[in-house]
């Protein structure tokens, strides 16, 4: 929080003459109040609640309140002090500050908690325990089981880009009624997958009475049971999360599509290209960047998958359609094992952060070759 | 009218030589489009009919209604206290019903209102002005709002658990809020910034010689000519609110808890009874497929937003 006050203090010094010096030690005083404010009533809260002092605060709104009114103080010392310059610090603080105190203090504080071991069903508390977790996380199975299985959904993506790219093609055609199609292909992005789960997993593909079952069985399925065999059911998932998840592809590739210019197109058929040597040769290479990046804003979304899998197989048969994000909703939930699931969440999120970056790296090297030839 | 489009087609054949091969690909071009709509539609359809089956429709898996059994019955929407003939006696499961879907409405809205008034401003910010905090210059801000699109919510979900327990936040609607408010806000800068990019720069210039301040430039010309966008972000903002389930269903209990919540809790207990659980699903979706057909291009502006250059 300290960091933030000095950050601000920097930003253009240019129109600070114009302010007179009256001004801009009230800003500088009101500053200092309210940070001496909310460093006493922080102190005195952890006092109290580490039992030195006795004053029997209950919960620790005092300190939110007084990093809202410090907040607040930051944003009116900007302008006090700084003016013009000030005006346009303050564009930016309100959400720069609440993002910072709702982001930096819980990761900080989940690397605290991921150290320790602490059961909320338990009435023993936080308890640290060094890298015990980080042991224990090593040698679970569900735990990589789970890791393995995202590799599994995340190279899907590849599957419904290639899918997904079809239907925007067919969208870009010369239809009639395209208004319709649109809203139609939009929808299921549009539906929760809570309630999908219910209305394609547990109902449409149910084994006694699911239409979906019904039509598998007069199709030669004697035994559809779309979630009882690991990979059958890891597929099912995958249909339902590309039924949610393919509009929003779509949609990107469609613009994409319609923001190239038309003469080009053109071309290509006036030169007699066929349908496909035209797509290969012209709408393909065009349409890269718009693919590079919805593929991997799609990578990004699909490394939360949880919500479908917690309601449709929780994760069974066997943890075979289990994704990380569902792995450790079930260690919250179920066990209230939180030091133990924040580890494997912040081993994760280090994960996820390397391997976005190394993806990201090789997007950005692929798309230079591909911008040089 | 038959007469006119008749005449218009027969000389469009006329003008257009008749050619198989394109006739075939047209076809073929409906056909798949048919076809990827019916899998788009039918499960809406599916759910929303399911909520006026009987046991008997259900099991015999009946599709069409008024066609031999499938009547139409009241069966699911009566179980939740919304058929004709109970809405107006008391009924628990309606009162807990409406309590969610109040939930749900107020935590999305607020969120979201809440994501636009903060998130508006400091896209404006990064879009005009040159910041310089320490060594952070306006693209490693923007980076540092974006990243936060990368956190999964499973890394947040135990930390903030514990933050709203010692912070009396716990169930509710304002903890909530300021989650959701975190999450949708770089997608709201996102999508906004990307919209002030396209105004003018003389615009808001010549509003500043004409002796307005910089916040009078924003809110009196820049917010008119820039809500397009800001709407855009307001609507696929509440779409993604009010499809949130993971913050939810570990963050509230009684008080606070949202639509997906409680779908999610029925979805296993429910066993063979669909009529309820469509019913019930029927309710959760209803917003969103009257936002999808008719402000459909509001989500598609904000999906597309950067993105697409």
């Amino acid at each position: 929080m300290i960091k933030a006050v000095a950050m601000s203090h920097s930003v253009a010094m240019s129109h600070a003459s114009l302010i007179s010096e009256g001004r801009k030690s009230a800003g500088r005083m009101l500053i200092i109040v309210t940070s001496i404010l909310l460093a006493a009533i922080a102190i005195f809260q952890i006092l109290d609640a580490s039992g030195v002092i006795t004053f029997g605060l209950t919960d620790w709104r005092p300190t939110l309140y007084a990093y809202v009114v410090w907040a607040v103080s930051v944003g009116i010392s900007q302008v006090m002090m700084r003016g013009e310059a000030g005006h346009k610090a303050l564009f930016l603080l309100p959400a720069l500050l609440f993002t910072i105190a709702l982001v930096i203090f819980p990761t900080v504080f989940g690397f605290y908690i991921a150290f320790s071991e602490w059961n909320l069903s338990s009435f023993d508390g936080q308890k640290f325990n060094g890298l015990d977790n980080l042991r224990t996380l090593y040698h679970d199975t569900y735990f990589w089981n789970a890791l393995r299985n995202m590799t599994f959904y995340v190279a899907s993506v590849m599957l419904q880009y290639a899918l997904a790219f079809g239907l925007a093609l067919l969208l870009n055609a010369d239809i009639r009624a395209r208004k319709f199609f649109r809203v139609a292909f939009l929808l299921p992005f549009m539906l929760s997958p809570v309630a999908v789960s219910w209305m394609i997993g547990k109902s449409l593909m149910e084994f006694r009475f699911g239409p979906l079952a019904g039509l598998a069985r007069h199709l030669g399925w004697d035994n559809p049971a779309f979630f009882a065999t690991p990979w059958i059911a890891r597929f099912s998932i995958l249909a339902l999360d590309a039924w949610v998840w393919l509009p929003f592809m779509i949609i990107l590739i469609l613009a994409g599509l319609q923001a190239m210019p038309k003469d080009i197109q053109e071309a290509a058929k006036v030169d007699g290209a066929a349908g496909w040597t035209s797509f290969w040769h012209i709408t393909f290479p065009l349409m890269l960047p718009v693919s590079v990046t919805t593929i991997v804003l799609r990578i990004i979304f699909q490394l939360k998958l949880a919500d479908i899998v917690i309601n449709t197989t929780s994760g069974g048969p066997g943890g075979a359609t289990d994704t990380v994000s569902s792995f450790i909703f079930r260690e919250y939930r179920d066990r209230s094992n939180v030091g133990y699931g924040t580890m494997a969440a912040e081993v994760y999120l280090i994960i996820i952060i390397i391997f976005i970056t190394i993806l990201l790296n090789l997007v950005g090297r692929f798309m230079r070759r591909e911008a040089a030839q | 009218m038959t007469t006119a489009s008749e005449a218009y087609s027969a000389r469009r054949r006329a003008s257009q030589p008749w050619n198989w091969s394109r006739a075939v690909a047209k076809i073929l071009i409906y056909a798949a489009l048919l076809t990827w709509a019916f899998i788009c539609l039918f499960p809406i359809y599916w759910t929303i009919s399911t909520s006026f089956k009987t046991a008997v429709n259900v099991t015999q898996g009946d599709i069409i209604p008024f066609i031999g059994r499938f009547q139409g019955d009241w069966k699911g929407w009566r179980s939740l206290g919304l058929s004709p003939d109970t809405i107006f006696q008391v009924s628990t499961v309606r009162d807990e019903f409406f309590l969610r879907f109040g939930n749900s409405v107020i935590a999305s809205v607020g969120a979201s209102l809440l994501a636009v008034i903060i998130g508006a401003p400091a896209a404006y910010g990064l879009a005009r002005f040159n910041y310089k905090f320490g060594p952070w210059r306006n693209k490693d801000i923007s980076f540092f709002f974006l990243s936060q699109l990368l956190l999964p919510p499973v890394v947040l979900a135990m930390p903030f658990l514990v933050l709203y327990k010692e912070l009396a936040l716990l169930d509710n609607l304002f903890g909530l809020i300021l989650v959701y408010t975190l999450m949708v806000l770089p997608i709201v800068i996102w999508i906004t910034r990307d919209q002030f990019e396209t105004i003018p720069i003389e615009l808001e210039q010549a509003a500043l010689v004409d002796g307005c301040s910089i916040w009078g430039a924003f809110i009196r010309i820049v917010l008119p000519l820039a809500l397009p966008g800001m709407v855009a972000a307001f609507i696929l903002s509440v779409v993604l609110c009010w499809n949130e389930y993971f913050f939810a269903a570990l963050l509230t209990s009684t008080n606070a808890k949202t639509v997906p919540v409680m779908v999610a809790s029925q979805t296993g207990s429910q066993g063979i009874s669909w009529w309820t659980m469509a019913a019930l699903s029927t309710g959760a979706i209803a917003p969103l497929i009257v936002i999808g057909v008719f402000l459909e291009r509001y989500i598609v502006k904000g999906l597309t937003a950067g993105a697409v250059k």
